[in-house]
């Protein structure tokens, strides 16, 4: 295990993460002919939570403070198998995407055990609904990653990074474009991004993810945002690594090579963040029993792209 | 002294404990505590000797090369009362004992709770029956052997599960498990009878390999009749009806051993039918077992998630882990009928690891069940709530359950669904016909079951365990006595242990493995000096469940640095929970196990055809309601598809026939008469 | 194509927020006199012209002194302007209204014409609260002109989201209070919660002559007589409605922002 590697890659996780949500916030003011805040904002809102005090319901119990650490330690334990400038990642020998699935399922379920804690209703509503779309999702995802994972024959992420990268035109190949298209629509439901859930929402009854963290005061409020956002990065390098990992260095590469990976990585990053900020400025988020229609249009492109594998081999 | 006979005699020891806690329990009737201490000490005592046994045996490979020997000798013709500690046999004799040792140490506490108006020692008794019962049927080596511990272990199991038949609902919990374990078992003699004309005896030595022999027709009847009949008993869907009927019911440890092991007897039977009676199959086998597989996996977890009984949701999980475990099997079957005996070792191994799992966390999660149920005195969650302040280490154990069985790092549930993941994933590249698309469908919908299981156990943990009590039950609740405890911490440390170490006790699988596909994969599958595990082919996946819980640890510098940093000075303040400045929160405010369900009823509504009834009274008008009733409902589409024509098929039928039944002697004496000539023509 | 058609149009939209205040502020409407000015100097001796048109009872001719006119009860209608005879109350058409003090909001003393304006939080909250302050509104029970008129500044050409100041869902995740409406009993103990529910260190702010003073309901036996009778306000921001630019000017004065946009404060 390559330790400056581990640790470089966590700082970049810690510190690109609320970036990337500060982009797409400001990107999508620019949409909407305003100003908006800083990509930066995002930063002084995390380091004001963590200074703040916090208060805490009477009726919950220790799940509640226990949470947001699982939140957000098994959102960057993620990250470090995920590879972002370097193949392979970090630890990508303790799992592949099936552990990186694993653990964002496990904070998931924890983030949602802290919803139902304080014993409020809104928060309640918000982990049935989270743990429902969840599961309807998870079958598009996991289609479109074993699509990938068979034409690779491996479930590492290197692996299946580096079959996409060796030769060039599979990266137009149906079965890769039909599954980007299906990741895409999870990415949207899993990140709680228009249409499936406005984050953006002061209405308890539209809200998915912000109401179980209603609840949430001070530095616990500042890991559960920060763990949330590190997913969204991990999701999103995830997408853009198997399924475009163009100039992604490889193993044994000098640091020129890690130079353009990473400036690669961020061109890409920036790209994809373009394409989710069109999607939520475009869209008006979807009533709760349409969001399972979408979910079922995912499936059935990870269908297509699984049948398209069998048409090309 | 022989490794065989080292493991035989602990194994003669165990079966010899539990007739002890039979005969002691029965004696010590009248002494309710001295019953309940000898009948469930000795039921420990022969659990622990049984996992020494077989663990040793397993460990040390003496499983492959055991002999059968007779535990006594019969005066009976044919009969005869073999055992032998082969692999398969070793590695289920291992769980019934594990699990026959927490819960004889929970039912210590537990049965405490039926001093006074129930007979503990007749527990006991049925308890150690049981055990033993299960355990013969895991060792047996002959038919005849088989079918007496089969049908022990079932009327034991309908004496335990009705056990409290003061109710009506008990009574005929029991009734239909009864029925159906008899469906069941007439197929099983079927089978046997069928194999036994094949191979001219009953012993499963000459039953070996006996498939391949056998004219290809006949072959798959047996497969059939086996699969039902073994289905019946592992719970597969649309055989599993008796098993949300009777586990509920079920004093909790006898809910527990029933969901751990008594379901894997159908596993069991399976694996040794498959895999080493009927040699090497064709694909449809393991492709209906695969498919059987998913939808009962599929629609185990989503009937869960309509159940706010704690223990009917729990056996519903049962039905979903049966079927994830079938998915493992069904996969090996379609992997030997390719000839990949490599894959179908992996996926055989993936599918007995879930075994192995799913009876530790079952057990459980069952035994946390009954701890509810002994301090609060009802399974209904919609009256539970807030115990996680009044039942400390009830919660960190079902809480850990919980996590086991939702297929989360690094519990041992994610291990097993890993590597089934890793086989279905394998499987894609073994044919080149359409079938093939069927690993990676499966594996979809075991993600989909993963993660409504998920969701469900966030349910059944929230609204029990999370935010206030909803009764007056709840709020009085208090930690259960320490054998309770006891028994569940042994569970939880299995479950810590299978999922920390999986590649430990991948070694355990190797005289397995060998025994039913010749392959031996444990060395396959390690890395890195036991800490990785392997799918398998080189560049292909890993995982390190260690790796994953040390990594969490080593990552919480992390944010205590960041709290180091700025939050030093923060305070922390407990107050009311925001209600939008309201008067306050009452416990009928918070989610309801049956409203977190509502949005999966409503995206399911075509299968679970919810139906819904408000009644409303009033003095003077509809708008001020004086009282109000309202039940929702779901039900099992087998119910009302299925068996309830069925039955009245069956019903209707009987009554036409009863037409024979005239009641004049004159129309029996013609009945006697008439079959007299048939059979004298017949001889002719 | 839908989305092709609304991308180009916001992109030919360009940026409709306000330059303010890195540029110059937007101009009051006519009816808005802005502040007022008391130079008691000039009123007359047994001269109560103001007194009796005023609705709220905010000018007053106290034994003390000539004249004081509290502009925490002032509704800014003007009349008081109209009514008297020597001019001693004007209008400025200054739009800078806020203050940190109640005392502060009363005019006519000496050397007290015109408002002291609203000084930065202490240090230890300017830190804090600099770069990021969310807020919770809680509408108290008045007709909801201030709440429209908070509710402006996150239009597009307002934009209180480029300040880092953000109206939140939950008071957890507040860092203070921002009132309106006069505090009716039936709100008494929603805003007492909502206060107790947001953690330290917080902040309250009053926005309109409800919230200060009980505006047009003072003395109603059903309201509070604004939000200091219950907890300790940090930021007064008078007006019936106060304009959408005060309240802005209010809030960014608080934070120390608006030196950084190079205006200097009054």
């Amino acid at each position: 295990m390559n330790l400056p590697a581990l640790v470089l890659q966590l700082l970049l996780l810690l510190l690109l993460a609320p970036l990337v949500s500060g982009v797409i916030k400001n990107w999508k003011a620019k949409l909407q002919n305003r100003r908006g805040p800083r990509p930066w904002q995002v930063y002084f809102d995390l380091a004001k939570f963590l200074r703040k005090d916090m208060v805490i319901s009477e009726h919950t119990s220790w799940v509640f403070g226990f949470a947001p650490y699982v939140v957000f330690l098994s959102a960057l334990l993620t990250g470090l198998m995920v590879p972002m400038v370097h193949l392979p990642a970090p630890l990508s020998l303790f799992g592949g995407v099936l552990a990186v699935v694993g653990l964002l399922a496990l904070g998931r379920f924890f983030l949602a055990l802290g919803g139902l804690d304080p014993a409020s209703a809104f928060g309640g509503m918000g982990s049935s609904r989270e743990m429902t779309l969840s599961a309807i999702a998870e079958p598009a995802l996991m289609l479109a990653i074993f699509t990938v994972a068979i034409t690779a024959k491996s479930t590492d992420l290197s692996q299946m990074a580096l079959s996409t990268q060796s030769a060039t035109w599979k990266l137009l190949n149906p079965a890769h474009v039909l599954a980007f298209a299906a990741m895409f629509v999870v990415l949207l439901a899993e990140t709680g991004r228009i249409p499936v859930d406005n984050p953006a929402t002061h209405l308890e009854l539209t809200m998915i993810h912000e109401a179980m963290l209603l609840e949430y005061s001070g530095r616990h409020l500042a890991f559960m945002e920060w763990g949330a956002s590190v997913k969204q990065l991990v999701l999103m390098t995830l997408l853009l690594n198997v399924f475009f990992p163009i100039g992604l260095a490889g193993p044994g590469a000098g640091a020129a090579a890690l130079g353009i990976s990473l400036l690669a990585y961020l061109a890409k990053l920036l790209a994809l963040s373009a394409a989710v900020v069109v999607v939520e400025t475009t869209n008006a988020k979807l009533r709760l029993f349409r969001v399972p229609d979408l979910l079922s249009a995912a499936f059935v492109l990870a269908t297509l792209a699984l049948l398209s594998t069998f048409l090309f081999h | 002294m022989n490794m065989n006979d080292f493991s035989a005699t602990l194994l003669t020891c165990a079966l010899g404990a539990y007739v002890a806690g039979i005969v002691g329990a029965l004696l010590f009737q009248r002494a309710e505590k001295l019953a309940n201490g000898v009948g469930f000490g000795l039921a420990a005592a022969g659990g622990v000797c049984g996992i020494f046994a077989c663990a040793s045996s397993l460990a040390t490979g003496a499983a492959t090369a055991s002999q059968s020997f007779a535990l006594f000798p019969s005066l009976i013709p044919y009969v005869r009362f073999g055992l032998r500690a082969d692999a398969l046999g070793c590695f289920f004799g291992m769980v019934v004992s594990l699990l026959g040792v927490a819960l004889s140490i929970y039912s210590l506490g537990y049965v405490r709770g039926y001093y006074g108006h129930k007979n503990a020692g007749v527990l006991g008794a049925f308890f150690n029956l049981l055990l033993l019962a299960t355990t013969l049927v895991f060792l047996a080596d002959n038919a005849f052997f088989f079918l007496i511990a089969w049908e022990l272990m079932a009327l034991s199991a309908y004496c335990l599960v009705s056990f409290e038949h003061e109710h009506a609902e008990t009574r005929n919990a029991g009734v239909l498990f009864f029925i159906m374990s008899h469906l069941g078992t007439g197929c099983l003699i079927l089978g046997f009878l069928l194999l036994f004309q094949a191979s001219g005896s009953y012993g499963f030595e000459g039953f070996h390999a006996l498939g391949d022999k056998m004219p290809a027709a006949r072959r798959n009847v047996v497969f059939l009749l086996f699969l039902i009949g073994f289905g019946v008993k592992a719970g597969m869907v649309p055989l599993h009806i008796w098993l949300p009927a009777a586990h509920p019911v079920a004093p909790s440890n006898v809910s527990a051993l029933m969901s751990g092991v008594l379901i894997k007897t159908g596993i069991y039977g399976l694996a040794r039918v498959c895999f080493d009676f009927l040699g090497t199959p064709p694909n449809w086998w393991g492709v209906t077992v695969l498919t059987l597989g998913t939808i009962s996996a599929v629609l185990g977890v989503l009937y869960a998630l309509m159940e706010h009984d704690l223990k009917r949701l729990l056996a519903y999980h049962s039905i979903e882990n049966i079927g994830i475990i079938l998915m493992g099997l069904g996969a090996a079957l379609m992997f030997l009928h390719s000839g990949h005996p490599v894959l179908a070792s992996l996926a055989l191994i993936a599918g007995l690891y879930h075994t192995l799992n799913h009876a530790v966390f079952k057990a459980l999660l069952f035994l946390g069940a009954g701890a509810v149920l002994h301090a609060t005195h009802t399974r209904n969650m919609e009256d539970l709530g807030g115990l996680a302040k009044r039942m400390r280490w009830t919660t960190l154990c079902f809480l850990v359950g919980a996590v086991a069985i939702s297929a989360l790092p690094p519990l041992n549930g994610f291990v097993s669904e890993w590597l089934t993941y890793q086989s279905l994933l394998q499987g894609f590249g073994t044919t080149t016909s359409l079938i093939r698309l069927m690993f990676p469908l499966s594996g979809a919908m075991l993600a989909l079951t993963g993660a409504l299981a998920a969701a469900c156990f966030v349910k059944a943990f929230g609204v029990t365990f999370l935010g206030q009590p909803r009764g007056d039950h709840a709020r009085q609740a208090r930690e259960v006595p320490f054998p309770m405890l006891l028994g569940q911490g042994i569970l939880v440390a299995a479950c810590v242990f299978l999922g920390l170490f999986p590649t430990v006790f991948l070694k355990l699988f190797d005289p397995l493995t060998r025994q039913l596909t010749g392959q031996q994969l444990s060395q396959q599958l390690t890395m890195a000096d036991g800490l990785v595990l392997s799918g398998g082919p080189a560049q292909g996946g890993t995982v390190s469940t260690p790796g994953i819980a040390l990594m969490l640890l080593c990552l919480l510098p992390v944010p205590l640095t960041l709290w180091a940093l700025f939050a030093r000075r923060a305070g922390t303040r407990i107050g009311p929970t925001w209600d939008c400045g309201q008067r306050g929160l009452t416990p009928q405010m918070q989610y309801t196990a049956t409203g977190f369900s509502k949005p999966l009823r409503m995206i399911f509504k075509a299968l679970f055809r919810p139906r819904r009834e408000v009644q409303r009274e009033y003095d003077f008008s509809p708008y001020f309601t004086t009282t109000l009733r309202f039940e929702s409902h779901v039900e099992e589409v087998f119910q009302t598809r299925i068996y309830r024509p069925l039955r009245w098929l069956v019903l209707r039928a009987s009554r036409r026939l009863r037409a024979l039944q005239a009641g004049s002697l004159q129309a029996y004496l013609i009945y006697i008469f008439v079959t007299l000539l048939a059979l004298l023509l017949f001889a002719l | 194509m839908f989305v092709h058609d609304t991308l180009l149009n916001r992109l030919k939209r360009g940026c409709a927020t306000m330059a303010y205040p890195a540029g110059p502020a937007p101009a009051l409407p006519e009816r808005h006199g802005g502040a007022l000015r008391v130079e008691a100097a000039k009123c007359q001796a047994d001269c109560a012209a103001c007194v009796a048109v005023c609705p709220t009872e905010a000018v007053t001719r106290p034994p003390d002194r000539r004249v004081a006119l509290d502009l925490g009860r002032c509704l800014f209608c003007a009349e008081c302007v109209k009514a008297c005879p020597t001019g001693a109350i004007t209008q400025t058409g200054d739009h800078r209204l806020a203050v940190r003090r109640r005392e502060d909001l009363v005019l006519g003393e000496a050397g007290n014409e015109q408002l002291r304006l609203a000084g930065v939080l202490d240090e230890k909250l300017r830190r804090l609260f600099r770069r990021s302050l969310k807020l919770r509104q809680v509408s108290a029970g008045g007709c909801n002109a201030c709440e429209a008129d908070t509710n402006v500044l996150g239009t597009i050409g307002w934009d209180l989201g480029r300040f880092g100041i953000q109206f939140v869902a939950s008071p957890r995740h507040a860092d203070g209070l921002l009132i309106t409406g006069p505090v009716s009993k039936n709100m008494e103990l929603a805003l007492q919660k909502t206060y107790a529910a947001v953690p330290e260190p917080r902040i309250v702010i009053a926005v309109g002559a409800c919230a200060i003073a009980g505006g047009p309901f003072v003395g109603h036996p059903q309201v509070h007589n604004g939000a200091g009778v219950l907890l300790p306000v940090d930021l007064f921001i008078p007006g019936c409605p106060p304009h959408p630019l005060t309240i802005l000017d209010g809030l960014i004065r608080l934070l120390g922002r608006l030196e950084e946009s190079g205006r200097k404060t009054g």
